[in-house]
């Protein structure tokens, strides 16, 4: 059962300083990070105390709400810091890292004749449950649920992402393994997305249902495919993993071993030699972004893509999802006239003096300024040109802002995650922060819903 | 220190301020803010809220030239025996500086007062309530000047300002969560407030009040009063798609609103959809009358037979039709936001334009109230068109369960 997904409604933004498909190992890490705020809504209990010793896959922390939700250590070495914010929330832990790694053996998983409940304490033991998300609410999967089908998005549509066809290459046999783990854990399909053309490495595999998409971004996304394939119903839910994290289910269940590798793309209109890093989850960013080096010195630091990823500075981690690292310029300078000249450098779906229509195939260099003041919501029908689900993109966002729960329910909420609301908070003329209000509304719906 | 500096050095001296906001829309008003993003999207595309509004207010600019000409010609075709009837629509009968220079001067004035008093609310309420001065005024204060009589007098444009900003946005929010169009409150308050000023065969023309009875009295008569009454109409059909009639300051000339409502499709800033549903609308409304009148259910006698008997697409290019048709229908935040709901309020709203255009003679200019009235009920289109969707997705589970 496999269909092609073909989008018409989106937006590519195209920008400067996509990565050169050459591959390079970073320098080995100083320093390694994990910040609890990349998992959405887990209390994390240490199990260690600053000073304590670990080996990559020793469980640093776990989920306070299921104990067995483990969350484990990239690499081996010495858990140096544990820095707190307000309220004592843990927002980094630092794990300064061996010289070489050394592992923890969890034990080879014979991945055919292995049950679900098996695969399932697995992985919640070596740390690569939270790899796996589930929609509603996009949060980590609970792991005592059945979804009724596993999403994975083999193709990439975001700004400057990084080329799965790339980046897994030659990982075949960690993404049977993982695939056909993932398929014991739900009653229906593993749904794989990827693009129509190129060689994936999800061509040959076996136990999914493989999909082809095509068209702008949102395409890649794995909330526009599940809408496409099979959208999530009230009471229904479905599982999401990114396909690079698959590499790392892989190898634990065929080694035993617990490897963050991860190969990443830096990219960005700021940096010089933009190209594909072999490193580890957690990483200092500084020990691939100087090895490439910087066109200017003012610049946002970003772990994931432009529209989705975090904010970092220059001496921090990659996080724990991220598979990219992009770099562009701040934009925090006035630009004299900057409303009303015509405007030939910036991206906008309109046409108001501004001349990106002119140029579909020209690539721009955007920095980060919001291009205007936050407003109320005035315009409307331009989110729908950007927004493939069968959803009232302005209605469902206002729903979220008067916490309507019943109305939210209705248009669609259990469908979204905040990244289907990238675009539309992208071309907003009235700079709302879309992903923040989706985000808000799920937690919303989760405290009061469940 | 540049000029950026120093007002930046002033921005952060203001911050907190109770004045913030009042500086802070004068200082946007010369640089784009140095705003970085916060959360979410690192980058944001080029549009902001000032450049949609200024776009529309470049659709606007042709109108209101248009208009001060006009306003010149109407009065000295009627006074001054050098002036004769414009042939074409770049005739030197109208566009010459007799006719400017008493267009400009009466028409400048509504616009300095429309935006100053306008502009002076807005910053009150952005000040006191300590948000952002929103642009939605720079819009209504030029739409304002285009939809009042040339003649109307300075303070009762003051009054009509203040109550429409106040009592039509302001006191739902400001810009964003209005329900009626500011720039039709405001002219509907002058409407009912000031009713024998505001209609009749007088205010149309420069002049025509002054001169009221005595015997080289100018016309001041819209075609529309004229249909109203009976009367036989002058003006040829090309007079009327030119522009070169009585009427509001700036809705006679459908040719450049028609320039205007290209400049608002094609930079996608206006709803093509609201301007095409009405436009068919009012022609689906304008051939039932004729329908009428040629099934012979009505006869000359009856006093809806002047502008029933109109051909139907003669609608399109009298009155203020086409003007609130381009520019008032299509305000975002009055009008239906879904795109299925924005073909049935544009409907409406030229179905129902020419049904009061024919039925209310004391009043035949019918689109201002049309727009008002699917103003009040374009959140409830929007609601069973969103039910729509909403029952599909039910719809989904049940098949499901089922």
């Amino acid at each position: 059962m496999s269909k092609d997904i073909k989008i018409k409604k989106g937006l590519d933004i195209r920008l400067k300083g996509e990565a050169d498909k050459t591959l390079a190992n970073a320098p080995r890490s100083r320093t390694f990070a994990i910040r609890p705020s990349d998992f959405h809504l887990i209390t994390p209990k240490m199990v260690l105390k600053e000073g304590g010793k670990l080996k990559a896959g020793d469980p640093v922390f776990y989920s306070r709400e299921n104990k067995a939700l483990n969350f484990v250590s990239p690499v081996s070495g010495t858990l140096t810091a544990i820095e707190r914010g307000a309220k004592r929330v843990i927002e980094r832990i630092v794990i300064e890292a061996d010289q070489q790694d050394t592992y923890k053996d969890f034990g080879i998983t014979n991945v055919q004749t292995a049950d679900a409940q098996a695969i399932k304490d697995r992985l919640l033991e070596a740390g690569c449950w939270p790899f796996i998300k589930q929609r509603p609410y996009d949060i980590i999967a609970e792991a005592d649920t059945t979804p009724k089908a596993i999403f994975i998005s083999a193709y990439a549509s975001a700004p400057l992402a990084a080329d799965y066809d790339f980046t897994l290459k030659g990982k075949e046999a960690e993404l049977q393994a993982a695939v056909t783990a993932l398929g014991k854990l739900t009653d229906g399909d593993v749904h794989v997305s990827i693009g129509t053309s190129g060689t994936s490495p999800f061509d040959n595999l076996n136990g999914i249902a493989l999909h082809k998409v095509s068209g702008p971004h949102p395409s890649g996304n794995v909330g526009t495919q599940i809408a496409m394939i099979d959208p999530v119903n009230k009471g229904e839910t479905v599982w999401t993993v990114a396909a690079q994290d698959l590499v790392i289910i892989g190898e634990l269940l065929l080694t035993g071993k617990f490897n963050a590798e991860r190969i990443i793309a830096l990219a960005g209109s700021s940096v010089k030699n933009p190209k594909y890093y072999r490193t580890k989850i957690g990483a200092e960013v500084s020990t691939f972004v100087y090895d490439s080096g910087l066109e200017e010195e003012n610049v946002r630091v970003i772990s994931g893509n432009v529209l989705t990823g975090d904010k970092i500075s220059p001496k921090g981690h990659l996080g724990y999802y991220h598979n990219m690292v992009t770099i562009i310029p701040e934009g925090d300078d006035y630009e004299f006239f900057g409303w009303n000249k015509p405007v030939f450098d910036k991206i906008s779906p309109s046409r108001a003096l501004t001349f990106s229509w002119l140029f579909p195939k020209k690539k721009y260099e955007l920095d980060t300024n919001t291009n205007g003041e936050h407003r109320a919501f005035v315009v409307s029908g331009n989110y729908e040109e950007v927004f493939p689900l069968d959803i009232y993109p302005l209605q469902i966002l206002k729903a979220c802002m008067v916490q309507d729960l019943d109305q939210m329910e209705a248009l669609g909420m259990y469908e979204v995650a905040p990244e289907d609301f990238a675009l539309t908070e992208f071309i907003c003329v009235s700079k709302q922060p879309h992903q923040e209000i989706i985000r808000n509304g799920l937690d919303q719906m989760i405290k009061e819903i469940g | 220190m540049g000029l950026k500096q120093k007002l930046h050095t002033l921005k952060q001296k203001y911050k907190g301020k109770k004045m913030a906001p009042a500086f802070n829309a004068l200082h946007t008003f010369l640089y784009l803010p140095n705003e970085t993003t916060h959360s979410g999207s690192h980058v944001r595309a080029a549009d902001d809220l000032k450049r949609t509004m200024n776009t529309v207010i470049m659709a606007l600019i042709p109108c209101l030239i248009f208009g001060m000409f006009n306003a010149g010609y109407q009065t000295n075709l009627q006074t001054d025996p050098n002036i004769t009837q414009a042939t074409g629509f770049f005739s030197g009968e109208f566009w010459n500086w007799a006719n400017f220079e008493i267009g400009l001067w009466k028409v400048l004035p509504l616009v300095l007062v429309s935006y100053g008093v306008g502009l002076a609310v807005e910053f009150l309420f952005a000040i006191i309530k300590g948000h952002e001065v929103e642009e939605g005024y720079l819009v209504t204060g030029m739409l304002v000047p285009l939809i009042m009589p040339i003649d109307i007098p300075l303070w009762m444009l003051i009054v009509a300002v203040v109550f429409g900003v106040v009592i039509g946005k302001e006191v739902f929010g400001g810009t964003g969560m209005n329900i009626l169009n500011p720039a039709l409150t405001i002219r509907a308050f002058l409407f009912f407030a000031y009713p024998t000023w505001m209609s009749g065969d007088k205010v149309w023309v420069h002049g025509a009040v002054e001169t009221a009875g005595q015997p080289d009295a100018i016309s001041g008569e819209t075609i529309l009063g004229s249909l109203a009454q009976g009367h036989e109409i002058s003006y040829s059909i090309a007079d009327m798609f030119l522009g070169f009639i009585p009427g509001s300051v700036g809705e006679t000339s459908t040719l450049l609103i028609l320039l205007g409502a290209l400049i608002l499709i094609f930079t996608k800033i206006g709803s093509w959809r609201i301007i095409l549903s009405t436009v068919l609308g009012a022609l689906a409304m304008g051939l039932l009358f004729n329908g009428i009148v040629d099934m012979g259910w009505i006869d000359s006698s009856s006093k809806f037979y002047g502008l029933m008997n109109t051909e139907f697409w003669h609608h399109l290019i009298i009155g203020g039709f086409a003007f609130g048709a381009v520019y008032m229908a299509t305000d975002p935040v009055t009008a239906s936001q879904t795109n299925k709901g924005k073909w049935i309020y544009g409907f409406l709203i030229g179905f129902i334009s020419i049904l009061i255009r024919v039925f209310n003679p004391a009043y035949p200019e019918g689109v201002m109230l049309a727009i008002l009235l699917m103003n009040v009920f374009a959140p409830t289109i929007d609601h069973y068109v969103i039910q729509g969707n909403v029952k599909k997705r039910m719809k989904r589970i049940k098949v499901k369960t089922a």
